[in-house]
C-alpha cells in the first residue's frame, strides 16, 4: 500500500514526488512515456515568469509569484541549469503604455519586485537590436530561463534518491475506489495507494473520468516554437513579451539558458491530444511578428522547430484540489505559468494532503542535493583540461555542435536516460546545428550497451519509434522483423 | 603528436590526406593530421560504391579504396595521423607560431605548436530545421548521409518504406543502395526544376533502378506519432512555394533527407577568419590562404565540391603553399580580385596574382547551353553548357595576367551571342 500514488511525470507530478519525498511516506511516480518530462513539460518554453501577467484573484496568479520566488533555492540545491535574464513586455506604440502601467500596478500589487517603465532611449540601450518602432517597455527583472525537461529530470531524480518510486512505460488503465484507498492499473501492473494525484497533464480530466468525475475538462491549446542557431546568441538579452491578448502572452523571443533564441509559441485550440505538428501558418504567424519586434531575426536561422501542448482547463485556471472521491486529488489544467507555479503548487498540495488526513514525518535522511550534471562545454579552458586529464572519457567529443563528450553521455544513461531524446535532453547532444547527424549513432551505440539491448532497440523516445532496423534481406525476413520491443528499462 | 610541428592539418578525409602530401612536396617533414573520428578517411569510408578517382587516378574505385590509397601514402611519408582528435581553437604566439588545442582521449586536452595549419573539416548535412518540413516529428526522419552510415558501416537499415526529399548525391547514391538491400523507395522529391546530383547519378541510381524522380516537387507535411507513417508532397509554383490542393500522400516509413551541404567553419568562425556568404567556406587567395596568415584551407570546408578528385586537387596545392609556409618561404600578395559576374554564383579563390598557373573552381546560377565563359576581357572559353550541380573547373595559364593592369576580373558567363 502506498501511502501517494502520483499520476503523471511532467514538471508538476516530479515537484509533488520530490516534497513528498522529504517525509516517511511510500510515494511512486506512475508515467506513461519511457522518461518523466516527455510531454507538455518538454516543449515548454522554459520561462521562469515574473508573475505580473497572471490576474492576481486566480490560482495561477496566487501562485505564480510564490513559484518564483523558490527557484533559487531549488536552483541551487538541485543543479539545474537557470538564471534570471529578466523580461520586458514592449509597447509597439503610444496606445499601449497604459497596458504597460496596468501591469506594473498589478504586478506590484501581487509584490513582483523590481519592476521599472523603461522610455524609448533606456530600452535603445539596453536592446539595441530591437525595432526602433517600440515605443517603451516593462521591465521585470525576476523573470528567468531554465530547461523545463532538465528541472524535470533533477527533481524526480532527487526524489527518488530520496525513495520515491519511478515506474514509466506505464500508462494508467483505469482506477478502483476502495473504502480508504483506490487501486491503479497499468500495462505493467495493478498497485494500492491511499491517495491518487491526478497530474496527467493535458490527459488529466480522462484519468478523472476513470473514477467517475466529470467536474472540469481540458482544452489542449497547441503553441509551435522554433529554435535558432547560436549565431544569434546576444542578439536579445531579455526575454521580450509583447503586451499581452487575453488568450496567450503572445509570441515571445526567448534567449534560452544554452544560448541559442527560441521564437513563440503560438496559440491554437487542438481536439487532438496528440497533435503535436509544426504548421506554415504557424511559422508564418511567428517570424511575421517575431521581424516587426527584432528585424535582424531571420527564420533561415532555425535548426529546429516543434509543438507543444497546454493543458487549458474549462475554468481556464488551475484545478487543485481534493474530489467527493475520496484520496483522489486533481493537480490539473496547469497551463501557463505552470512551470514558474510548480514548486508552489507541489507546496499547496502537501497542504491539501495534510488536511485530508496524510501524516507528514520528516524523514532525517532526507538530502535535498543533487549534484549538477558536468556540462563539458559550460566549463573554463583549465577545469576542461583537469576533468580531460582525470578522465579519458572527457577527452571523448561524442556531440561536436554542442560538446559532449562521452562521460557525459555515460552519466545520462546512468541517471536514467533511456533514449535518444532522453540523452539529448539531459545533455544537448544532437540539439545542435547537425541535429544529431553525427553522434546518433555512436550514442545508440552506448545506450545499447548500458542498456544491454540490441541496436535496432534503440528508440527516439520510447514506443514504436525505432531508429533502425537489423540488416536481413528479403520478404521474409521483413515479417520476422515487424515487431518491435521498445526499449524500457535497462 | 609529439613536439613542434612543420604543419598541422585539422581534418582527415581527403582533403585533410591530400593536403598533407601536397606539405611534405613543399619540402616539410614535420606533418601532423588531427582527425575526430577514429580512423582517417573521412566521409568516404562510408562511400562504399564506385565512381570515386576515375579523374585522378584515371580508374573507378570505392570510396574505401580511394581513401586507402592517400592513407597509405601518407603513413609511409611519415605524416603522424592522430585520430579521436577534436580541436578546440587556435591561437597565434607573439612569433607566429600557431597553438593548435586538440581534446584527445589519451593526452586530455593538449596544445601543439605549428608554422601553419590547414583547415580540412569538410562539410555536413543539411537537416529537417534548415527547410522547416510542418508536420510531426517522429523517428525515421534522418540525414542520407546518417542512414548511409548505418547502412555502411553499421549494418543497419534506416527503415522499410523510404522517401527521399532533396536529389542530392548521398540522397540518389542511397536510393539505388537501400533497392539492393531490399526496401522500397517510393520516389524523390526535389523542389527545383533539375536535379542537385550529377547527371550520372540521376541515371545510374534512379533510372536503372525505375525509382520515380518528381522535380518541382516538395514535402509540405510529415504524419506520424512515433514513427514516420506517410508524408504529403505537393508541386511547387514558379515562385517555389507548394500548391497544396494539388498535394498527394505517399505511405512511408522513412524520411531521408539530401537537400545539401553546408561547409563545418564553426571554428573557422570562432578564430575570427572571413568567409564568403555564398559559398559559407573561409575567403582564400590563390595560394589557398584565409584570412588569417599561416592559416590556409582546402576541400568541403573551402566550397563543397561534387567529386572528392578535386577536392584532392585542390588539396594537393593548398598543402604544398602551407609548406612553403612553414619554410618560410612567402609568395607576394594577390593583386588581382576575382569577382562572380552573370550567371556565376561564386569562384574559389577569391584573389590572383601574376606569372602563376591557377585553378578557378566555380558554380553557375542556372542552367545555360551553349555558353561563353569570360574571365574579363582576358579570356573567353566555349562550355557545351553548365548547370549549377556540376562545378566548372578553369585553368588559368601564368601569361594570362602579363598585360593586365587592373584590380578586379569579372567572370561572367553568358548564352553564345
Amino acid at each position: 500500500m502506498y501511502d501517494a500514488a502520483i499520476v503523471g511525470g511532467g514538471v508538476v507530478g516530479c515537484a509533488i514526488a520530490r516534497e513528498l519525498s522529504r517525509y516517511v511516506l511510500d510515494i511512486v511516480l506512475i508515467e506513461k512515456e519511457v522518461e518523466v518530462g516527455f510531454g507538455t513539460s518538454k516543449t515548454n518554453s522554459g520561462i521562469i515568469h515574473a508573475g505580473h501577467h497572471a490576474p492576481p484573484d486566480t490560482l495561477k496568479g496566487s501562485l505564480v509569484v510564490q513559484g518564483n520566488a523558490l527557484f533559487d533555492k531549488l536552483h541551487e540545491e538541485l543543479g539545474f541549469a537557470f538564471r534570471r535574464i529578466g523580461e520586458l513586455v514592449v509597447a509597439q506604440g503610444e496606445e499601449e503604455l497604459p497596458v504597460l502601467d496596468a501591469l506594473l500596478r498589478r504586478g506590484e500589487e501581487e509584490g513582483v519586485s523590481g519592476l521599472e517603465i523603461w522610455d524609448r532611449e533606456r530600452l535603445r540601450r539596453e536592446e539595441p537590436n530591437l525595432s526602433s518602432h517600440l515605443a517603451a517597455a516593462l521591465y521585470a527583472p525576476s523573470a528567468g530561463v531554465i530547461n523545463p525537461y532538465e528541472f524535470a529530470f533533477a527533481l524526480i531524480e532527487n526524489a527518488v534518491a530520496n525513495g520515491v518510486e519511478l515506474r514509466v512505460d506505464s500508462p494508467v488503465q483505469g482506477i478502483e475506489v476502495h473504502d480508504g484507498f483506490l487501486t491503479v492499473h497499468t500495462p505493467q501492473g495493478s498497485l494500492d495507494s491511499r491517495f491518487v494525484l491526478n497530474c496527467a497533464g493535458v490527459f488529466a480530466d480522462r484519468i478523472a473520468a476513470l473514477v467517475g468525475l466529470d467536474d472540469f475538462s481540458i482544452h489542449p491549446r497547441k503553441g509551435e516554437e522554433y529554435l535558432l542557431d547560436k549565431r544569434l546568441q546576444g542578439v536579445v538579452r531579455h526575454l521580450i513579451f509583447p503586451v499581452p491578448s487575453p488568450t496567450t502572452k503572445g509570441i515571445l523571443i526567448i534567449p534560452t539558458y544554452d544560448g541559442t533564441l527560441m521564437v513563440g509559441p503560438t496559440a491554437a485550440d487542438t481536439d487532438d491530444r496528440y497533435d503535436l505538428t509544426t504548421t506554415y501558418e504557424g511559422s508564418d504567424q511567428v517570424f511575421r511578428f517575431v521581424r516587426r519586434i527584432c528585424p535582424s531575426i531571420d527564420e533561415r536561422a532555425t535548426i529546429a522547430e516543434f509543438a507543444g501542448l497546454r493543458a487549458v482547463s474549462n475554468t481556464d485556471d488551475f484545478v487543485i484540489g481534493p474530489t467527493r472521491v475520496r484520496g483522489f486529488v486533481n493537480v490539473a489544467g496547469i497551463q501557463s505559468p505552470g512551470l514558474t507555479a510548480s514548486p508552489a503548487i507541489a507546496h499547496r498540495v502537501l497542504e491539501i494532503l495534510a488536511a485530508e488526513g496524510l501524516e507528514l514525518a520528516a524523514k532525517e535522511s532526507f538530502d535535498p542535493h543533487l549534484p549538477a550534471p558536468p556540462r563539458f562545454a559550460q566549463q573554463s579552458m583549465g577545469r576542461r583540461k583537469e576533468m580531460a586529464a582525470a578522465d579519458g572519457g572527457f577527452g571523448k567529443i561524442v556531440c561536436r555542435c554542442e560538446l559532449v563528450v562521452e562521460s557525459e553521455i555515460q552519466l545520462a544513461i546512468k541517471h536514467g536516460a533511456r533514449t535518444l531524446d532522453g540523452i539529448k535532453f539531459r545533455t544537448r547532444a544532437g540539439m545542435g546545428r547537425c541535429q544529431g547527424g553525427f553522434c546518433a549513432p555512436r550514442i545508440m551505440e552506448m545506450l545499447s550497451e548500458r542498456l544491454g539491448i540490441p541496436l535496432h532497440a534503440v528508440t527516439k523516445r520510447g514506443g514504436n519509434s525505432w531508429i533502425v532496423l537489423p540488416m536481413t534481406r528479403g520478404a521474409a525476413a521483413r515479417d520476422d522483423d515487424t515487431e518491435h520491443r521498445p526499449c524500457s528499462g535497462g | 603528436m609529439n613536439g613542434r610541428y612543420d604543419v598541422v592539418i585539422v581534418g582527415g578525409g581527403p582533403a585533410g590526406l591530400g593536403a598533407a602530401l601536397g606539405a611534405l612536396d613543399a619540402g616539410v617533414d614535420k606533418v601532423l593530421i588531427l582527425e575526430r573520428d577514429n580512423e582517417a578517411g573521412g566521409i568516404l569510408r562510408q562511400c562504399i560504391h564506385s565512381g570515386f578517382g576515375l579523374h585522378y587516378f584515371k580508374e573507378e574505385l570505392t570510396g574505401p579504396e580511394y581513401a586507402e590509397r592517400f592513407v597509405g601514402r601518407v603513413i609511409d611519408r611519415d605524416v603522424d595521423v592522430a585520430p579521436s582528435s577534436y580541436v578546440t581553437g587556435l591561437a597565434a604566439d607573439s612569433d607566429g607560431t600557431r597553438l593548435v588545442r586538440v581534446l584527445n582521449e589519451n593526452r586530455g586536452l593538449a596544445t601543439v605548436e605549428c608554422a601553419s595549419v590547414i583547415l580540412a573539416m569538410g562539410c555536413r548535412e543539411r537537416t529537417r530545421g534548415a527547410i522547416r518540413i510542418p508536420g510531426s516529428r517522429p523517428a525515421g526522419v534522418l540525414t542520407a548521409g546518417l542512414a548511409q552510415k548505418f547502412v555502411n558501416m553499421m549494418g543497419y537499415l534506416p527503415g522499410r518504406r523510404v522517401a527521399i526529399l532533396g536529389s542530392g548525391d548521398i540522397g540518389l547514391i542511397m536510393a539505388r543502395r537501400l533497392i539492393l538491400e531490399g526496401c522500397d523507395v517510393v520516389g524523390v522529391f526535389e523542389i527545383l526544376p533539375y536535379s542537385n546530383g550529377l547527371t550520372r547519378n540521376v541515371v545510374q541510381c534512379l533510372q536503372d533502378y525505375g525509382i520515380p524522380l518528381h522535380l518541382s516537387t516538395t514535402v509540405t507535411f510529415i504524419h506520424g506519432r512515433d514513427r514516420v507513417e506517410r508524408i504529403t508532397v505537393a508541386p511547387v509554383d514558379d515562385a517555389m512555394q507548394p500548391v497544396l490542393d494539388k498535394a498527394w500522400d505517399v505511405e512511408c516509413d522513412t524520411v531521408l533527407l539530401s537537400i545539401g551541404l553546408i561547409p563545418e567553419n564553426e571554428l573557422s568562425q570562432s578564430i575570427g577568419i572571413n568567409l564568403d556568404l555564398v559559398t559559407g567556406g573561409p575567403v582564400v587567395s590563390s595560394t589557398m590562404e584565409t584570412s588569417l596568415p599561416g592559416v590556409f584551407a582546402c576541400g568541403n570546408v573551402l566550397h563543397v565540391h561534387d567529386l572528392v578528385d578535386f577536392v584532392t586537387g585542390e588539396s594537393l596545392r593548398a598543402g604544398r603553399f602551407a609548406g612553403e609556409w612553414a619554410r618560410e618561404i612567402r609568395r607576394p600578395p594577390d593583386t588581382v580580385s576575382l569577382v562572380p559576374g552573370r550567371n556565376v554564383r561564386y569562384c574559389v579563390p577569391h584573389s590572383l596574382s601574376p606569372d602563376r598557373e591557377h585553378i578557378i573552381y566555380m558554380r553557375c546560377k542556372e542552367r545555360m547551353q551553349p555558353c561563353v565563359l569570360k574571365v574579363g576581357d582576358l579570356l573567353r572559353k566555349k562550355l557545351a553548357f553548365v548547370i549549377p550541380p556540376e562545378m566548372i573547373r578553369l585553368r588559368i595559364k601564368p601569361d594570362l595576367l602579363d598585360e593586365f593592369c587592373g584590380d578586379r576580373l569579372t567572370i561572367d558567363i553568358d548564352p553564345v551571342e
